[in-house]
């Protein structure tokens, strides 16, 4: 799974190493998708509109779906967050921390595009 | 890799304790229970104790105040779950469910539940509530006789409701008035028998008796009182046939709910030794101490310092709180409380509040009454002037101001309070007349000063926010109202512009923004954010708040700014909601429903088929929905092109059941079929419908047509409802059902075909312009007033009908499907992949579980609870 990268991938950073997600093409600023990692975990990437990557976990801790690749970005302090589409608690996609729940977090995955 | 994938929050548990915590145990998870619980946490005390609750119920402390809404108003017994999420879990709290305390034994401080669990503890609190009182009458123990406290209690009389007719409730009090309520809309012909002379003897008096009771019987219930149950018979099969009354007569009922008042549950404080008093309750002291100093009892079961068992929701929240300080080390008492209450029955506005039978020396009745209208209200008031207390019967609108001014001098003569909304009042009287002290929130003790420092020092803007920050608000709700007029006008006062600004990214409200767009043609969001944002949010991410709301304005007008109309466009996809990201609504564990528009509800067996194929061949829970169509539910992401390929090909179209946009026109059979059908409804519902779709808008748009003025399509609870007459249509607007259910109003009568579609085409485009974000009709003509939509679009007072009817020829003309356009664009189908690097892999944690021969979702475990 952890093949050299092409130019233009992103890349996120897991325990065992950078994992190669997608090219940075197939993302949509504003917008998620969900990268399926090892042993059926998943994670959440987003490309947001000044273009930087930023990968957390897809599970919403609220609901248990894997569905936080599917909120909207927003920001709040100029630090961008995905609101989760079920509930719409707010994680700050740098640290995974939930901005409506102090108690609240999710996995965040350092993310790059490998240049 | 191990454990890399694990969604655990660390911060949700607490670390294991090396030293031994103390440990409380809470006896009863009742509404007093719960708040007990939340005000340990909020003293941090939760997560330096161990916590343990015995329940003895099969469910988590629920609202038992809003019991009623179970009928009344639809709730099922989650909606009135009191425990927030995760809530027991963060602090660690062992809660065990339907294994209720047996014995206390107060020298080896330990609890027994039924199970055989023994809990040593350092501190017992009991919180046991109460238990309905049933009257020794002779034959009581029948099959179909019932109490009113617990959502089992419901459950139960619902179901044996069900094989019943007649009801009869034993009490005629606060209770047993909402059990009446919730008899009636089992649909079962029913009684109340109250002892006392009157309806709610201890809340309203003579007068406030007497229209109350023509509001009831108004209602349709037969009340019965002066006379008490003598007996219950059965009949041969053991079931409640009869009840004698006290005056000699026999009342025929099949069913009888006993609603008699309660009385403590005390029964293991009296074993263990506890004193009680001599009508029961556990006596305890201003901190909620019982004798023995470990041992709190607060709520219902308590017999509180100043002598008196409390049977409302607020006073108990006081002693939680004054019992968690005690705990917590800190000082707290609880002394008395106020005993105002407003009645939730359906239909019938009661309140009362302070001394309201006047029982205080030399205090004076000013009084008002209006038996036509059922209105009677009394105040009490005091020699120099100072409000004792008051009854409301049939007009309550001002109890939210009232009852806080009880002890106070109000800045206005009692004869002008006592006068009713719209009775020639000639002072408006509003909030911003009460003083600080004032409590304006009863159920968790908010005085007016608190609201106003969470405005001014916390910086609330809202009423849901001052009720985060301080609890008004959030427990009857009766004060809901009053709470929001003071945050207005504390936001205006402490010069605070009210921001009616839309979010955080902009200051312009949602029609603002419709004007600039329209004004300066603006099609992207960036264009919209970076020039007419408020300075702080340029060049940001925007919210996601302001961006469905401008993807909504953009589609609406796309056609006349010159944009493609398709949402999943560049520039216009990143900005919608994720139901219209994915054309598709995101169900609970993730996966998404699929919804065909079937215009007018009329469907050939042909397309019946293909949708029973699709939904067997993608094995797709199917429904009924309530806008006469079908939904399919319980879709991946990666198969919504494949099954809409199969319905686009069958000549199936989007329904935007996800869009804030038109949703379904209802139609009735109408005079093609049915004897009394005066037009054709479903040629007019489908040519609507098909007029209007993908229509976007502020919030959803519903419609139906009713062939005759009997009305079976229900057009009068819709945004916009057409009803035939012989000489043609009449059009309703803002109607609602939903959460405030809103009859629609009548804007013009005896329309031709081409006048009815002219005028609704003005109202839709009118409301587009003007409404605010998920604001419904119901609400925006409120707002603004139906004399003023009838000026505009009737007789084109603004001089805009012309436009209006341009913007609506555009949508129109510029219509199309959005999942047949979606099909066939690589670009737009690219987002339906369950996984960008994997993408025909179906989501592992999407899973289902066989329910009645369909599928449901299995719920993936929850992290924070
Ligand atoms: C499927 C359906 C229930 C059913 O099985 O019958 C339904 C399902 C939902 N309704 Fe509804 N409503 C459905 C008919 C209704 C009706 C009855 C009707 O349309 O005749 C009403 C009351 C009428 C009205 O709107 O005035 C209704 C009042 C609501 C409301 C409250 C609106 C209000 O103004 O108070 C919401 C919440 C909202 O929109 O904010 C809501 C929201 C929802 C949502 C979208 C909740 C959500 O966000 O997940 C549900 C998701 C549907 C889905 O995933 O496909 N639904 N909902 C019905 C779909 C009708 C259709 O064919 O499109
Ligand atoms: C239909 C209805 C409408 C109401 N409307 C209003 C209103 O409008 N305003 C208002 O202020 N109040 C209202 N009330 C009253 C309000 O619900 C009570 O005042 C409130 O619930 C009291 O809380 P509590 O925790 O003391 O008791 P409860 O909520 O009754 O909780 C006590 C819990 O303890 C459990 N328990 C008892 N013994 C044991 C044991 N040995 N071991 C373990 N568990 C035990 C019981 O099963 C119960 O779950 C209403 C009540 C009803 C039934
Ligand atoms: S509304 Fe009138 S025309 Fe339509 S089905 Fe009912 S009775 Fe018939
Ligand atoms: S008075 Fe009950 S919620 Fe405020």
């Amino acid at each position: 799974m952890t093949a050299p990268a092409a130019p233009g991938s992103v890349q996120l950073l897991l325990p065992g190493g950078w994992f190669t997600a997608c090219p940075v093409g197939a993302l949509e600023p504003g917008r998620g998708v969900a990268v399926l990692l090892p042993e059926d975990a998943q994670a959440a990437l987003f490309l947001d509109s000044a273009g930087a990557v930023h990968a957390i976990g897809n599970i919403d801790p609220f609901t248990g779906a894997a569905v936080l690749s599917h909120g909207l970005l927003g920001s709040a302090a100029g630090r961008p967050y995905v609101a989760s589409p079920l509930l719409k608690q707010r994680f700050d996609l740098a640290t995974g921390r939930c901005l409506d729940d102090e108690a609240a977090s999710v996995p965040a995955y350092p993310a790059r595009v490998v240049g | 890799m191990d454990g890399m994938d694990n969604p655990t929050p660390g911060a949700a548990r607490p670390a294991p304790q090396p030293a031994p915590a103390p440990t409380i145990v809470l006896v009863g998870h009742g509404m007093v229970g719960q708040r007990f619980l939340e005000a340990l946490a909020d003293r941090g005390v939760a997560g330096r104790a161990r916590v343990v609750v015995l329940c003895e119920e099969p469910r988590p402390a629920y609202d038992r105040v809003h019991l009623t809404s179970y009928f009344s108003a639809g709730a099922r017994p989650d909606d009135l779950a009191l425990v927030p999420e995760g809530f027991m879990a963060r602090y660690g709290i062992e809660l065990h469910l339907g294994d209720p305390a047996v014995a206390v034994d107060r020298a080896a401080r330990t609890v027994t539940a039924r199970s055989g669990l023994v809990v040593r503890y350092d501190t017992l609190v009991l919180a046991t509530g109460s238990y309905p009182f049933v009257p020794p009458v002779p034959g009581r123990d029948a099959e179909g006789c019932f109490v009113y406290r617990t959502i089992e209690d419901l459950l139960a009389i619902e179901a044996y409701a069900a094989g019943a007719r007649t009801g009869t409730v034993v009490g005629g009090g606060l209770l047993g008035l909402e059990a009446a309520g919730a008899l009636k809309g089992l649909g079962l012909r029913t009684h109340v028998v109250e002892f006392a002379p009157r309806l709610m003897p201890v809340q309203v008096d003579e007068g406030g008796g007497k229209a109350l009771r023509r509001t009831v019987e108004a209602l349709g219930v037969q009340v019965h009182t002066g006379v008490g149950t003598q007996e219950i018979t059965a009949g041969p099969d053991g079931k409640v046939a009869a009840m004698a009354l006290s005056d000699g007569s026999e009342l025929p009922t099949d069913l009888v709910v006993f609603s008699a008042g309660v009385r403590p549950r005390d029964e293991l404080a009296r074993a263990c030794g506890l004193p009680v008093g001599e009508r029961g309750g556990i006596v305890v002291d201003a901190a909620c101490r019982t004798a023995d100093p470990a041992v709190y009892a607060i709520g219902e079961c308590a017999l509180a310092a100043d002598g008196r068992v409390y049977g409302l929701v607020a006073p108990g929240y006081e002693m939680a709180e004054a019992a968690a300080a005690g705990i917590a080390g800190a000082e707290a008492s609880f002394t008395g409380a106020d005993l105002s209450t407003k009645l939730k029955l359906l239909g019938v506005d009661v309140a009362s509040f302070g001394d309201a039978h006047g029982a205080a020396e030399g205090c004076l009745d000013v009084l008002y009454s209006d038996p036509r209208a059922g209105i009677y209200r009394k105040l009490v008031v005091a020699p120099d002037g100072t409000l004792l207390g008051g009854v409301l019967v049939g007009d309550v609108e001002s109890y939210g101001v009232l009852r806080p001014l009880t002890g106070t001098v109000p800045p206005v003569a009692p004869e002008h309070l006592v006068l009713p909304a719209g009775a020639g009042a000639p002072v408006a009287f509003g909030p911003a007349a009460l003083p600080d002290a004032a409590v304006i929130c009863s159920c968790h003790n908010v005085a007016k000063g608190a609201i106003r420092a969470a405005v001014a020092e916390q910086g609330c803007t809202t009423a849901a926010e001052v009720g985060r920050c301080t609890r008004a608000g959030t427990g009857c709700g009766s004060c809901a109202k009053v709470l929001g007029q003071l945050v207005d006008t504390e936001l205006a006062a402490a010069g605070i512009a009210v921001d009616k600004g839309l979010c955080r990214c902009f200051a312009q409200t949602r029609a603002e923004l419709y004007e600039t767009v329209l004004a300066l043609r603006i099609t992207s969001y960036r264009e919209l954010l970076d020039r007419h944002g408020r300075p702080e949010a340029r060049g940001g991410e925007g919210c996601e708040v302001c961006k469905p709301t401008v993807a909504s304005i953009l589609a609406s007008l796309a056609p006349t700014i010159g944009l493609s109309g398709h949402v999943l466009d560049a520039g216009q996809a990143a900005l919608q909601d994720t139901n219209d990201h994915f054309l598709a609504n995101m169900q609970k564990n993730g996966s998404y429903s699929v919804v065909p528009r079937i215009p007018g509800g009329e469907i050939t067996p042909e397309k019946l088929i293909v949708i029973g194929e699709v939904a067997r061949d993608f094995g797709l829970y199917t429904k009924i929905t309530g806008g006469q169509r079908i939904d399919l539910f319980g879709a991946r992401v990666e198969q919504l092109p494949r099954i809409w390929a199969r319905l686009v090909a069958a000549g199936f179209e989007s329904g935007h059941a996800y869009g804030k946009a038109l949703r379904t026109v209802k139609s009735c059979v109408g005079s093609a079929w049915c004897r009394y059908g005066v037009q054709d409804s479903v040629r007019m519902a489908i040519d609507l419908e098909l007029r209007y779709r993908g229509l976007r808008s502020p919030h959803k748009l519903k419609s139906a047509v009713s062939g005759c003025a009997r009305e079976c399509a229900e057009a009068q609870s819709k945004d916009f409802g057409v009803i035939a007459t012989a000489a043609g249509w009449n059009l309703y607007v803002g109607g609602n059902g939903g959460a405030t259910p809103r009859h629609a109003d009548l804007l013009a009568k005896d329309l031709s075909d081409a006048e009815l579609v002219r005028l609704i085409d003005r109202f839709l485009m009118f409301y587009i312009r003007t409404a605010e974000r998920l604001e419904r009709t119901s609400v925006w003509l409120e707002r603004i007033g139906l004399d003023h939509v009838r000026d505009v679009v009737v007789h084109d007072s603004l001089g805009i009908c012309a436009e209006l009817e341009q913007l609506m020829a555009d949508h129109v003309a510029g219509y199309r499907d959005e999942w047949a356009d979606t099909l066939d664009d690589p670009e737009r189908l690219r987002r339906f992949v369950s996984f960008v690097n994997a993408p025909d892999t179906p989501d592992p944690t999407v899973r289902f579980v066989p329910e009645r021969g369909q599928i449901k979702p299995l719920l993936p475990l929850t992290v924070i609870s």
